[in-house]
């Protein structure tokens, strides 16, 4: 993370437009909402981080140093294409979306596996995504919500 | 009986099969019946959220406006969509502008939303509507010696939507006490186990995960309840990995609380999907019951 939160802010009053949503530090957010309950002053920083990592997909900003921007560039994907998320399909969509890294760390790569494996003898993760009834409801519904907001 | 519009959310397909199932299997004890929104869509969740701000809220959109249809409330058990679904709901009702715009988008599908649906956990509705008192009377089964760590996670209890305490949540603590079992002190209750990041940055999640279960087990845990489908997958699926790189051996199967009230109603183990928890609950249940008998 490159910036911690209160530095992100400060920039942000400083209009340090393009540092901030080149930077990867909203991408770190767990969005656990801890800090938005505790902020004395009702500052929401888990709201700001959405509102950041939006900003910066809008504006074609790519960040380094992290993954988190792919894997979750997959499981949009994933509802896009099939209207809920299939999990296997949207990890393997990840990895495949971040080969480069995992060849540039084989090690790690092999190190997933077992997880993943895991998940699947206990039927936790089916191998065949299948396409939900509401999916193509659901692109229809989103391709005229762009068409009203002017977005392509 | 009691009837609510019942989103499972994606997870209760897959990942988080056996809590799907065991909130279905523990639905008629309770005098309570879950009817699954017709052609429910994904809610969205944290990751729309974050690359699109407003098209996430259409995509919650969708499901509440299948939801109010059935004028029922609500639920789901995923704390993720728990949080997803309130907010877009709290957005469509705050900006009535958006909820032109999004109703403009739903009535391609002769959808439309009213900002009618309350959307609820299940933790809420086992609490509050079914009630703990209920819950104990129709218990069969105690779970008599059963030292559990109640875990919460982030999204059942944060941001608040419903009236659940942000810093001392005790919802589940009673739940769990009601069956007979005993939930520890668990100081990070509600602490977070690094959500999906641990797809994307398990290096920096692990630990997180690892303080989660020596916490549990420090406070002299056997095993780990949680309402949260991401909570259980990183406890129990990545508990072999933490062993591993912290150089532990923690063995604390992590029940979804269903799970464990269903074993206390006296349901089968099957139609709980315990086999589908990694760490297996084998040991700890078996003991359970030898104590129980023995006494």
């Amino acid at each position: 993370m490159e910036y911690p939160p209160r530095k992100i802010i400060a920039m942000i009053r400083a209009g340090m437009r393009e540092e901030v949503l080149s930077s990867n530090s909203m991408w770190y957010c767990l969005s656990c909402y801890l800090c938005t309950c505790r902020c004395p002053r009702g500052v929401k920083p888990t709201e700001l981080a959405h509102a950041l990592e939006s900003l910066a997909v809008r504006n074609g900003y790519r960040v380094s140093g992290t993954s988190t921007p792919a894997m979750y560039n997959s499981f949009v994907s994933s509802i896009k294409r099939y209207g809920r998320v299939p999990e296997f399909s949207m990890m393997v969509r990840y990895y495949l979306s971040i080969v480069p890294a995992l060849l540039a760390h084989p090690l790690s790569t092999i190190k997933m596996l077992p997880v993943g494996i895991k998940l699947w003898r206990h039927k936790r993760l089916s191998l065949m995504p299948v396409k939900a009834k509401g999916a193509d409801e659901l692109t229809a519904i989103l391709r005229k919500f762009r068409e009203i907001r002017g977005v392509s | 009986m009691k009837y609510y519009a019942y989103y499972p959310g994606c997870s209760a397909e897959s990942t988080g099969l056996g809590y799907g199932m065991s909130a279905q299997a523990i639905a008629a004890p309770l005098d309570i019946e879950l009817a699954e929104i017709e052609d429910w869509t994904c809610c969205g969740s944290t990751p729309y959220g974050s690359l699109d701000e407003e098209e996430a809220v259409v995509v919650a959109a969708r499901n509440l406006a299948l939801a109010e249809k059935t004028g029922l409330d609500m639920v789901t058990p995923c704390s993720s969509c728990y949080v997803t679904l309130s907010k877009a709901n709290m957005n469509l009702k705050e900006h009535p502008g958006l909820l032109a715009q999004v109703n403009e988008a739903l009535a391609v599908a002769n959808l439309k939303y009213e900002g009618g649906v309350r959307v609820r956990h299940i933790v809420d509705v086992l609490v509050n509507d079914v009630t703990t008192d209920v819950i104990a009377s129709k218990v069969r089964d105690r779970l008599e010696g059963l030292k559990v760590a109640p875990y919460y996670g982030c999204q059942l209890v944060r941001p608040q939507y419903d009236s659940e305490d942000t810093e001392f949540p005790g919802s589940l603590d009673r739940l769990v006490n009601c069956l007979g079992a005993e939930a520890v002190d668990f100081p990070l209750k509600a602490r977070c186990c690094g959500g999906s990041l641990t797809l994307s940055e398990e290096e920096s999640t692990l630990p997180l995960i690892h303080k989660l279960l020596k916490s549990a087990a420090e406070h002299g845990a056997r095993c780990i309840a949680t309402p949260c489908p991401l909570c259980q997958t990183n406890l129990d699926a990545y508990q072999g990995k933490v062993n591993g790189k912290f150089g532990t051996r923690y063995n604390l199967p992590v029940f979804f609380i269903t799970q464990l009230i269903g074993l206390a109603l006296g349901l089968d183990d099957r139609a709980l999907g315990l086999n589908t928890l990694i760490v297996s609950p084998a040991q700890v249940l078996k003991q359970m019951r030898e104590v129980k008998s023995g006494a």
